[in-house]
């Protein structure tokens, strides 16, 4: 009997839009908990996450541009995609050790909190507004900016749920993202940059690399064009490591506090605030 | 309409108009002691060590008084202080109680405004009409609108709860000594913290007059204290292990200094640094009103404001006007004796200031840019630097790229609105920038494009204490002032 032998998927990494190898040529095996081989991942490098700064860079003003409307809009489209996908999602959280529940439950709550923050992505401008009683005769205005290009890395746990969850309140507030995905969990990862892909996310907006955290962390929160890096973790030398480099730049640092990723804690609009910087606009009024 | 503002013509006019303005000091007693002591736990004592540095007026180098300088152990002190009193006290007051107390402090303030203004503008060598106008009412307001939050947090911050960090240790500048210590204690108490603060080396005079205030106002001992000293006090305060916040106003290098002396800790920190500000003149602007603006942006406080605007960006088909048109003003601008009410231009608040900007102008010479000064008189004893400008200037000259904090203004033409832009944006700093121009629709789009916290259109250093201000980029991070102001003073807790 002549079985059909399965097409196995090659992971790369997910830049500018497009899916290239690491320019280094690295890669490390990934193994599951049997000790056998499930895929070759590729090792970026720090010259991928220089080249991922110069795409979500070129991204920014233009994805900064877009009316909140059509972000969360774009959002709402991922959330559609993965919920078309969930069987590859939860067939690789459970290559990766999840059970077949938690992996169901992972994937359910991921295409959840892509429409939480959907829903977001034209409100939180009111929620964090102000017309300022200035006592002299001005109009005072204070609105939230994204501001800029942030850094991303992603926990060990919840290679699927943890990224996503970072991700939304970033890029729904006009950022753009260059993200480290799990070492020992990252095919879900560069799953969900096909998702991105193949939505409406603008090449650039989003950039994801897989690789070893101790290599790049201390190039992602010195590179001087990132102006801000989420770090979640939660060692607490790293994030030494990443305050002390993030100076360079006078960079803002979030190690965001979470206590479970399926817990609703993670769902908050102040979230999306700890990479927004605030515009104050004054202007006289007169006849 | 009649047009009866004509200018006398050359044949009306007989003799030459003298344009002198008659001294007109303000001589109000600035209530100043001779010596002043470190202000902890609710009293005034010396230090340890008993060091007591000299405080000397920058328009006449005299000794106006002395004060103690705080040594690590004196810091150690303040902090216990501050510490008891927010497990024992402050963090348990109702909060209603607390804003009484800084609704008292305003109330004290703005008693004692004359003199206030008065004492900073013989320490600081800023004209008494802007700490008169400027720096006092606006402290005075800060902790009035603070005062009024402090009962009202459960509205401030929808689904969660706010609640205090604990000690904040505060270091403010020169430039605005009162203003800034407004700023930075006011919204700590509403919130529930309790203070360590120390002033700038060189102008702690008024902040120990607000200590003064402070203990007048009954506040319990220990939820403010006031630590005088330079850099190393300053230092001591930031890596004491009993701190849950730095607030710190200043230069960017000591801002990347206090993130990188703060990592592996848990102390929070929001920081205000330099800038670098643009003020972008449109061909459409009205152009008599832009150029008073321009004065304002750069002169204002001698120049000593983090979001002055100090690098001009003006439209190539009014450029030469514009230059005209500021020199003019320019020579009319009255420099000399801070505490006389004409003064426009007031002293150079320390020798080290001075020397700085003088090095800075002998950069910009040597990289090629033209310098252009009034002639007015200097007087010759103080510190004192003629207002400036420079043209000729590209955008990688250091007189561009660098904060002088002085009186100092170099322009830059453009021809599109995109150019301007990209110029504007084109420095590490972020904190504030100008538009002059008529039409709305400019106003919107030059201003949401423009990096920086804060952003006047046709209007240039104005503040409020409702309205946010802080950096973009190495300018800082965090707001001071209005409801985004409260953020950086408190835990938010999920309901």
């Amino acid at each position: 009997m002549n079985e059909r032998v399965p097409v196995l998927k090659t992971y790369k990494l997910f830049i500018g839009g497009e899916f290239p190898r690491s320019e280094s040529g690295r890669s490390y095996v990934l193994k599951d908990a049997r000790g056998r081989a499930l895929a070759n991942i590729c090792q970026g490098s720090r010259k991928d996450f220089r080249n991922s700064v110069v795409a979500a860079r070129g991204a920014q003003a233009s994805w900064a541009n877009r009316s909140g409307y059509n972000r969360g809009q774009i959002l709402y489209r991922l959330a559609e995609l993965v919920e078309g996908r969930r069987d590859q999602f939860v067939t690789e959280l459970k290559q990766q050790g999840s059970s077949m529940a938690e992996a169901r439950k992972e994937v359910n709550l991921t295409i959840d909190r892509l429409i939480y923050f959907a829903g977001w992505a034209d409100k939180y401008q009111q929620l964090f507004s102000t017309v300022n009683p200035a006592a002299s005769p001005h109009f005072v205005f204070s609105v939230p900016e994204p501001t800029g290009v942030v850094a991303l890395i992603a926990p060990e746990e919840r290679g699927l749920l943890a990224l996503v969850s970072l991700l939304c309140p970033i890029i729904l507030g006009g950022n753009t993202v260059v993200a480290l995905a799990s070492e020992s969990r990252p095919l879900s990862a560069i799953t969900f940059s096909e998702v991105l892909a193949a939505g409406d996310v603008p090449a650039g907006v989003v950039n994801i690399l897989t690789g070893f955290r101790p290599e790049l962390l201390e190039h992602m929160a010195g590179h001087m064009d990132v102006n801000a890096i989420v770090y979640a973790a939660g060692k607490s030398e790293e994030r030494k490591l990443i305050q002390q480099q993030a100076s360079l730049n006078v960079k803002r640092v979030i190690f965001p506090k979470i206590e479970a990723w399926t817990s609703e804690s993670v769902e908050s609009p102040y979230h999306i605030m700890d990479t927004q910087e605030v515009k104050t606009t004054w202007h006289p009024v007169g006849l | 309409m009649s047009t009866t503002t004509e200018p006398v013509g050359e044949s009306t006019s007989t003799l030459p108009l003298d344009w002198t303005y008659a001294p007109a000091p303000e001589k109000a007693d600035p209530n100043i002691r001779e010596r002043y002591d470190l202000f902890i736990d609710g009293e005034f004592v010396p230090s340890i060590d008993r060091q007591y540095r000299k405080i000397i007026s920058p328009s006449s180098e005299t000794v106006v008084c002395e004060v103690a300088e705080a040594g690590v152990a004196d810091i150690h002190r303040a902090v216990k202080a501050a510490r008891r009193a927010y497990d024992k006290v402050w963090s348990k007051m109702p909060p209603r109680e607390r804003g009484k107390y800084v609704f008292r402090i305003a109330r004290l303030l703005q008693e004692r405004a004359r003199e206030m203004a008065v004492a900073e503008s013989l320490t600081g060598g800023k004209p008494i009409r802007e700490s008169r106008d400027t720096d006092i009412p606006l402290s005075v307001a800060h902790f009035f609108y603070y005062a009024g939050w402090a009962d009202k947090l459960s509205y401030a911050f929808p689904g969660a709860r706010a609640r205090a960090l604990g000690v904040c240790g505060q270091v403010i500048p020169w430039n605005f000594p009162l203003l800034m210590a407004a700023w930075k204690i006011a919204p700590a108490l509403a919130t529930g913290n309790t203070v360590v603060l120390k002033p700038a080396e060189t102008t702690p005079v008024t902040a120990l007059k607000l200590a003064e205030i402070i203990r007048d106002a009954d506040l319990p001992p220990g939820v403010v204290n006031i630590v005088p000293g330079g850099r190393p006090t300053g230092q001591a305060l930031v890596e004491h292990p009993d701190i849950d916040k730095v607030a710190f106003t200043g230069s960017t290098a000591v801002g990347k200094w206090i993130m990188k002396a703060l990592a592996g800790t848990r102390k929070k920190y929001t920081l205000e640094l330099g800038g670098k500000a643009a003020n972008i003149i449109f061909e459409d602007a009205a152009i008599d009103q832009a150029v008073e603006g321009i004065i304002n942006a750069i002169f204002f406080n001698q120049g000593h404001v983090c979001c002055a605007g100090s690098r001009l960006l003006v439209q190539e088909g009014i450029a030469n006007v514009v230059i005209e048109k500021l020199k003019r003003r320019m020579d009319t601008l009255i420099l000399g004796d801070p505490l006389d009410k004409n003064t426009d231009v007031g002293a150079i608040n320390s020798k080290e200031q001075l020397d700085k900007i003088n090095r800075y102008l002998h950069v910009g010479e040597e990289e090629g840019a033209e310098m252009w000064q009034p002639s007015c008189p200097v007087p010759e004893k103080g510190f004192w630097c003629r207002p400036t400008l420079f043209t000729n200037v590209s955008q990688s000259h250091r007189i561009t790229q660098e904060e002088i904090f002085g009186p100092v203004l170099a322009i830059q033409t453009f021809r599109t609105a995109e150019e301007a832009i990209e110029k504007a944006n084109n420095t590490p700093y972020g904190l504030s920038g100008g538009v002059w121009t008529d039409k709305g629709a400019k106003i919107f789009k030059v201003t949401r494009l423009m990096k920086a916290g804060v952003v006047w259109a046709n209007t240039f250093n104005k503040f409020d204490p409702s309205s946010p201000f802080g950096g973009y980029k190495e300018s800082g991070m965090g707001r001071e002032g209005g409801w985004h102001g409260l953020m950086p003073y408190v835990e938010l807790e999920a309901l």
